[in-house]
């Protein structure tokens, strides 16, 4: 795109909707640059940040003056709006209609019940210095159970990729939020095949962007794996 | 074209239960739009929704969901997008324009763990819970529940619809329609949303304006009514919704 500048995206690599916009924004080699916000140091709150986005979450995307915050949304943007392969977000109805159907899910199933493991179990006792309280982290891996149960059976099926043969935005958005419990130690697909399987061709899909993006999550889990 | 009009008036079936949110959009979206389909009336309360036929339909055991031929979907939002593709609505209903359809998604995707599940957990707490568990909730709950709604309704209008008629601008879209069912449900419960919010009524009378009063009042009916129904309705209706409020609420 002459004469355009590259797209700004404002993220922490330990937020799993941050992960699916870099990723996506390197493996189809948009131009772009980031500018880390580390909310452990709480800079999504600095009155400038504020200013870009009043909800003081990230990831926001910024393209030449429009500033656009929401994963999904940033995401169906970029794909729209750059010379992307047409499986991330197919242009026929019926197709499109299933990313969408993916996308709409996720936000209060696989993003809620797999952050909520991640949270208890990773993040607040390390806030916190507290023990994991046990009976909340029990109620939020059966959530997780529920969910993944239905991402299997009722998205991925007997398909190579969540919305069909190919790899999606359904995808990206997935896998990202199952790794975070990686983070304290935890594979959640451990006794999964299926689910395993399918996290293989995302990985080898989106190779070196992948574990680029991931390497926090990794260092993490070697710090928890390490204190154990 | 013609041919996927036929079989769409003959085939679709939408199953609706104006009562719950998702319904109610995909309702007054179809109907706005005069988009035919075959509208099977139901409750949350009859069971139909885990029966066998209705499964076949849609495995994610939700409502609402659509079949257009052998093509099933479920999920409110991705169901207008489609039926906005496929019909062709007017443009300020999902724009072509990249810019605003980003906008349309922004809020669309920020409403689902925000409006909504504030919104309809006061509906819970203050009216159906007590109805189906033969108790009151927690004030402290239903406080938190208050709370976070107010925070929601902040951030709308400040971050969402800030000086504007419509979220995305001049126009209404499909941000603004799954917006208002989503207020509207506390009403529901008695809660008194628009007092001392009169940005938000205003914003309110202009959506039901653009959809037509009439088509509002008749989606919004039942919500409208449901604490007079609550009142004479026989507890033992809602005894198969225990666990799942046990479950999603009260654990």
């Amino acid at each position: 795109m002459a004469g355009r500048q590259a797209v700004k995206a404002y993220l922490d690599l330990m937020s799993q909707p941050c992960r699916a916009v870099l990723i996506f924004l390197k493996n189809n080699k948009i131009p772009h640059t980031v500018e880390h916000i580390a909310i452990r140091k709480g800079q999504q709150k600095t009155p400038e940040f504020t200013k870009l986005n009043p909800m003081q979450k990230v990831p926001v995307l910024e393209d030449n003056g429009f500033v656009l915050t929401e994963s999904d949304a940033i995401l169906k943007y970029l794909a729209t709006t750059y010379n992307v392969p047409d499986h991330w977000y197919p242009k026929l109805p019926e197709k499109r209609a299933r990313v969408d159907e993916y996308t709409a899910w996720h936000h209060a199933n696989t993003r809620l019940h797999a952050a909520t493991v991640f949270w208890l179990e990773g993040l607040l006792p390390l806030m916190t210095g507290q023990p994991t309280n046990t009976a909340k982290l029990e109620k939020a891996l059966s959530d997780l159970d529920g969910t993944l149960d239905k991402l299997e059976n009722m998205f991925l099926k007997r398909q190579a990729f969540l919305c069909g043969d190919d790899i999606s935005l359904a995808d990206l958005l997935a896998v990202c939020e199952i790794m975070q419990p990686l983070g304290s130690g935890r594979d959640v697909l451990k006794n999964r095949p299926n689910l395993l399987s399918w996290r293989s061709r995302v990985q080898s899909s989106l190779s070196d962007s992948f574990d680029e993006a991931h390497a926090i999550v990794y260092r993490l889990r070697e710090k928890f794996t390490a204190k154990l | 074209m013609s041919c996927a009009l036929v079989s769409v008036q003959s085939s679709t079936g939408c199953g609706v239960a104006v009562i719950y949110t998702p319904c109610r959009s995909v309702y007054i979206f179809t109907k706005k739009n005069n988009i035919q389909f075959d509208h099977k009336k139901i409750t949350l309360f009859d069971g139909y929704q885990y029966g066998e036929e209705y499964g076949k339909i849609n495995l994610l055991r939700k409502l609402p969901a659509i079949k257009d031929g052998d093509f099933c979907l479920a999920e409110s939002i991705a169901i207008m997008m489609y039926l906005a593709e496929k019909f062709h609505t007017p443009d300020h209903w999902y724009p072509a324009d990249l810019q605003k359809r980003a906008r349309v998604n922004e809020y669309l995707s920020w409403q689902h763990t925000a409006i909504r599940t504030h919104g309809s957990r006061i509906l819970w707490f203050k009216l159906l819970i007590p109805k189906a568990m033969g108790v009151e909730v927690p004030k402290e709950k239903l406080d938190n529940a208050v709370e976070s709604f107010d925070g929601s309704l902040k951030l709308f209008e400040e971050k969402f619809l800030q000086g504007k008629p419509f979220i995305v601008g001049d126009q209404i879209s499909l941000a603004d329609l799954v917006a208002i069912v989503e207020i509207m449900q506390p009403v529901g419960a008695g809660m008194d949303v628009f007092e001392n919010r009169p940005k938000l009524k205003a914003w309110k009378d202009r959506v039901r304006e653009e959809i037509g009063a009439e088509l509002f009042d008749e989606a919004h009916q039942t919500i409208l009514s449901l604490q007079e129904e609550v009142k004479t309705m026989d507890p033992k209706k809602m005894e198969p919704l225990r666990s799942k409020i046990l479950k999603y609420f009260l654990s």
